[in-house]
């Protein structure tokens, strides 16, 4: 086993890496910003680094600050949890160049999969569906609507290094699709450092499923099931369940095989999310991007399968094999995730603020994955996330039974949350129905 | 006169009203961010910037005041 990890990330994710490594006996090195010194992940480290100021490009961003850190401490290995340098390739690279594990997949398969478009047209040759779609970026938007009428209307804008649903808009017609243009070119630019824009068949009544994989050292790649993350505002995902009560078990079954072709295609190594859109209405799938890294959502996956997947990662990495026999997994059960965000519950607006309490709710099947405590600052720098209130059940209605009072018994105190949306949305008869689309939310809070 | 004020806690990204500029009920004065999120600001009245408070890059806290609108 690997003997020391530097987690370059925070909250939540850095305290859920860090939990693997001190139950293996790796040896766990934490960085952090000025803004998250009094945070626990800090504090539940081995070691513990400042790296900078709280803006991002100061600290969790700033490559040769967390180099550096990894240098000074002797960490051995690198964990990226997911955002910040996750998913930069030029990163991992100069991470193996330094010597380090990078706890990833290759760099190769990280830039083939960045590009949206080049992910596009990858997996349309490996025999993934795509939708209909641009195969180059768009230059302006004239060729925005030339595009446009050969793909037919809805089509939705997206920035084609982008990511977290920044820059994402719908356009039902040629006057929507040039109005969004020009915004989302904006946004590309300033949030992913690239102005390329692509165009995608948008469809209206869809379910976002995706497939959790796994790469091997041997070639090998397994689909671990899938992920329902339909419940979404502002195209950022609020809650993820599975199985997905929307799909039946041979759609299932073409879904994981069709993310075992898009593993293979780049030659996977490591834990990766393979995401779909599935179309409710014809019951058929596409595929929408790759996310190459731990997914914010995979303890659903872990829940239902008993596998552990930052170990899984941590094996993988240093060339071991993994803990469990693939054909041995079978899940069972049913498993949600709740993100609780600082952010108000009707109209979702970030509420900074400072923690005055907290208290987190246990039981059977209930599992919190969180960043914060009470005294806690929750600073206007970083991501709305707090916690991952995870329930299991042994069936759908059981899991939502145990999310409803774990919900209840949620206390956070000195800033709005949206605890009081997710106690609506499991009273909501189209979420209970299992029977919904990436636009409940909207529906729930017109 | 109305005074626009900051809901939150957060950064100015884009200020997008001019002072003097006349503006209608709903237009974007500013463009905040917290949390990774923009939030526009929007006139809540119509009229003429007598005031902009903020420059790009400042911070603002809740309650501080934005623009003023008369």
């Amino acid at each position: 086993m690997l003997e020391s990890v530097l987690v370059a990330n925070r909250g939540e994710i850095a305290r859920r890496v860090i939990k693997t490594a001190r139950r293996l006996g790796v040896r766990s090195v934490a960085v952090y910003s000025e803004a998250d010194a009094g945070l626990p992940f800090v504090r539940e480290a081995d070691v513990a680094v400042p790296i900078g100021p709280a803006p991002p490009g100061s600290s969790y961003l700033d490559q040769a600050a967390v180099l550096d850190a990894a240098r000074k401490t002797g960490a051995e290995a690198l964990h990226p949890g997911y955002g910040f340098l996750a998913e930069n390739a030029e990163f991992a690279a100069a991470v193996l160049a330094a010597g380090l594990t990078w706890i990833g997949p290759r760099p190769a398969a990280m830039e083939q999969m960045a590009d949206k478009i080049n992910a596009r047209n990858l997996m349309e040759q490996a025999g993934v569906p795509v939708s209909a779609g641009t195969r180059q970026p768009v230059a302006d938007v004239a060729a925005a609507l030339a595009a446009a009428e050969r793909i037919g209307y809805p089509v939705m804008i997206k920035a084609s290094a982008g990511g977290g649903g920044i820059g994402m808009s719908a356009a039902a017609d040629p006057a929507q699709l040039a109005a969004g243009f020009e915004t989302a070119r904006s946004r590309a630019e300033r949030f992913f450092s690239s102005p390329d824009i692509l165009l995608e068949r948008f469809v209206p009544r869809a379910r976002h499923v995706e497939v959790q994989i796994l790469g091997l050292a041997d070639g090998q790649v397994l689909a671990l099931g899938e992920r329902d993350c339909s419940v979404q505002r502002r195209h950022q995902k609020v809650a993820e369940e599975t199985p997905s009560p929307g799909i039946d078990s041979q759609l299932r079954e073409r879904m994981l095989a069709a993310a075992v072709r898009a593993g293979q295609a780049v030659d996977y190594l490591g834990a990766g999310t393979v995401e779909f859109l599935v179309d409710t209405q014809v019951g058929d799938f596409k595929f929408l991007e790759m996310n190459t890294r731990l997914q914010v959502e995979h303890p659903v996956t872990e829940l239902v399968t008993g596998i552990d997947l930052v170990e899984q990662q941590f094996l993988i990495a240093e060339g071991a094999d993994i803990s469990f026999d693939p054909a041995s997994i079978t899940p069972s059960g049913h498993a949600l995730e709740l993100r609780i965000y600082a952010e108000d519950s009707r109209r979702f607006l970030p509420s900074p603020g400072t923690i005055s309490a907290w208290s987190e709710p246990a039981g059977p099947g209930v599992r919190v994955d969180s960043g914060y405590e009470s005294g806690n600052p929750v600073t206007p720098f970083y991501d709305p996330l707090l916690a991952k209130l995870c329930v299991y059940g042994a069936d759908r209605p059981q899991t939502l039974d145990r999310a409803r009072a774990a919900v209840a018994a949620f206390v956070v105190g000195g800033l709005k949350t949206n605890l009081e949306f997710h106690a609506d949305l499991l009273e909501s008869a189209e979420f209970i129905s299992g029977d919904y689309d990436t636009s409940l939310v909207s529906r729930l809070r017109p | 006169m109305t005074e626009v004020r900051a809901e939150m806690v957060a950064n100015v990204w884009k200020v997008v009203a001019a002072e003097g500029e006349e503006v209608a009920d709903g237009d974007t004065l500013v463009i905040l961010e917290s949390m990774k999120m923009e939030i526009p600001v929007l006139a809540e009245d119509s009229g003429k910037v007598t005031r902009l408070a903020v420059a790009e890059g400042d911070v603002v806290q809740e309650g501080d005041l934005i623009a003023v609108i008369e």
